[in-house]
């Protein structure tokens, strides 16, 4: 409009010298910041914009909610599987965030991230396990479970009017083709493991359960209730772990999902001396575990660098 | 909706059903299914006929179909309700093989799923009019169940439906026993059958007896029973009172 004014014939008569003194321009505000300097990416206003490099920015913005929330762990061996999360109250005086729900008695789920989606979620894969259930007589195969789910989450990166869920979820369940662990992402995508680590700090948790998944497959209950209580411990980067900060929950062949209780969890704790630091080398991968997780949130920033979260 | 509703004629030739949208009498039905487990797996029969009424008019019906991998559904009353039926299950087994995932449905959810539907149309006074059997074999798990057309479901090691609960029933409660081989299951089937064939005016000499294993499932072609009529009895039945018939 200024370059328009400018030069045209309406620039010339008005910025032809006045006869009459002229009032100085009116103020126009003080200086504002352009909105793009305010959010990271030009493309990421609504999760129905694609941005050039193929990518969904809202998506990948709620993986990093995940990323966010406090760890849960996950790991199966041919019988049983155990997840454990990290409970960080937010002072002295309340009560812990819940973050292991009971689906049925043979599916658990662990969360990380808005605990409230991960609330409903579970309200819903109730349902799902509670209506199969009556209609069969038979409990509900884990795999159909998680890609129910799966389907559930992709609707929300597909609705200009809705949100992705900010949650990620480990999903433990028992079936007729053996034990299962499923990581389901705010994207849509979900992948079995054999154990995984989700969260702030997860990576420390990871580096250890890479270390040892070899040994999972026939580990017995309890060893596999132990590793997850180290693997629970790297992600507190040497915080004493108690059963206060931690949950278990352990489904298995004959054992019904369920939370282990605080005193059982302590017993295991004090019987496997797990607190305090036990190894020399353990110290290393640990630092080297908390420069990783620094890193990552700057390679996020960085726009178009970096693989897409999604792809992974 | 209204335009859907069949419009009735003033003289119409329908009766009492004029204004009735659901099931009231059946029409083309089948008689008795028997079935009993064995040791490798389920043994089933029933004849092929299909009665309207007192009139044996079809005697080409197959009342025994497999139900997926797993199971075999048996059928006794109406024959287009046990065809309806059969629409639904081959919907219920298409989506389950859809999921591609390794999971399939079993005997047990077949039987359950079954009693759902039959329970939920009796609930609206719309039966479907059938007493049904479904057995099979999962993972090494022989099961076998009945639903009649008012949702009554349970499991047993023996079951069978219409005249063959008064009539064959007794005979098994009496013969069957755990780890039957083939050859004994089928001549206890056949016996229970040719009890029926006596006895039960809607039952025609023309049965087949289905099989179902681990390995699938088997039907037998079409064949007759023995019969003896040469009993005293039968020979002349007004001997000992005179003067009936």
């Amino acid at each position: 409009m200024q370059k328009c004014i400018k030069n045209g014939p309406l620039a010339q008569l008005l910025n032809a010298k006045k006869a009459y003194p002229v009032r100085p321009e009116p103020w126009k505000g003080p200086p504002t910041v352009s909105y793009r300097k305010m959010f990271r990416n030009q493309y990421d206003t609504d999760v129905t914009t694609w941005s050039p490099a193929g990518r969904l920015f809202q998506v990948e913005y709620a993986m990093e909610a995940v990323k966010q929330g406090s760890a849960a762990i996950g790991l199966r061996s041919k019988t049983h599987i155990v997840l454990g999360c990290v409970n960080k109250a937010n002072s002295e005086l309340s009560s812990h965030q819940k973050k292991i729900f009971k689906v049925d008695d043979h599916i658990g789920v662990a969360i990380a991230g808005l605990t409230a989606d991960g609330r409903v979620l579970s309200r819903y894969m109730r349902n799902e396990c509670i209506n199969y259930s009556f209609t069969y007589e038979s409990p509900l195969p884990v795999g159909r479970l998680v890609v129910q789910l799966a389907d559930k989450a992709q609707v929300c990166t597909q609705r200009s009017w809705k949100r992705p869920y900010g949650v990620g979820l480990l999903v433990a369940g028992l079936d007729e083709s053996g034990a299962h662990l499923y990581y389901n992402c705010p994207s849509g995508n979900y992948f079995e493991y054999q154990a995984f680590a989700i969260g702030s700090r997860s990576q420390a948790a990871k580096t250890y359960l890479e270390r040892k998944f070899e040994n999972f497959t026939d580990a017995s209950r309890d060893d596999l209730v132990k590793d997850a209580l180290m693997a629970i411990r790297e992600t507190l980067q040497g915080e004493t772990l108690k059963s206060s900060v931690c949950t278990i929950a352990v489904v298995g062949v004959g054992e019904p999902f369920h939370i282990l209780d605080q005193g059982t969890v302590q017993q295991m704790i004090d019987a496997f001396e797990i607190v305090g630091e036990q190894e020399g080398p353990a110290a290393e991968p640990d630092a080297a575990a908390g420069q990783e997780a620094s890193a990552e949130p700057e390679q996020g920033a960085a726009a178009g660098e970096g693989v897409a979260p999604m792809d992974i | 909706m209204n335009f859907m509703a069949s419009k009735q004629p003033e003289n119409s030739l329908l009766g009492p059903e004029a204004d009735s949208q659901r099931t009231l009498y059946p029409y083309v039905t089948g008689t008795s299914v028997v079935a009993l487990k064995y040791k490798d797996g389920i043994l089933m029969a029933a004849d092929m006929g299909g009665s309207y009424g007192s009139t044996l008019r079809y005697k080409s019906v197959e009342r025994m179909k497999p139900i997926g991998k797993h199971s075999l559904l048996g059928a006794s009353g109406e024959i287009s309700d046990f065809q309806e039926i059969l629409r639904y299950l081959d919907e219920l087994i298409l989506y389950d093989n859809m999921w591609d995932d390794g999971n399939s449905l079993g005997p047990k959810e077949v039987h359950n799923y079954l009693t759902r539907v039959m329970y939920n149309r009796r609930n609206k006074f719309n039966p479907l009019w059938n007493s049904l059997v479904l057995g099979g074999v999962k993972n090494g798990q022989k099961y076998l169940g009945t639903v009649s057309m008012i949702g009554v479901n349970f499991e047993d090691n023996h079951v069978a439906t219409g005249f063959g609960n008064h009539l064959a029933r007794p005979i098994l409660r009496q013969e069957w026993h755990e780890n039957l081989s083939y050859e004994d299951g089928v001549r206890l089937l056949e016996k229970c059958m040719r009890v029926l064939l006596y006895r039960d005016r809607s039952a025609i000499n023309k049965l087949q007896i289905a099989k179902i294993t681990e390995e699938g499932m088997t039907i037998s072609q079409p064949y007759s029973l023995k019969t003896y009529w040469e009993f005293s009895a039968f020979a002349n039945p007004a001997q000992g009172a005179v003067g009936t018939w």
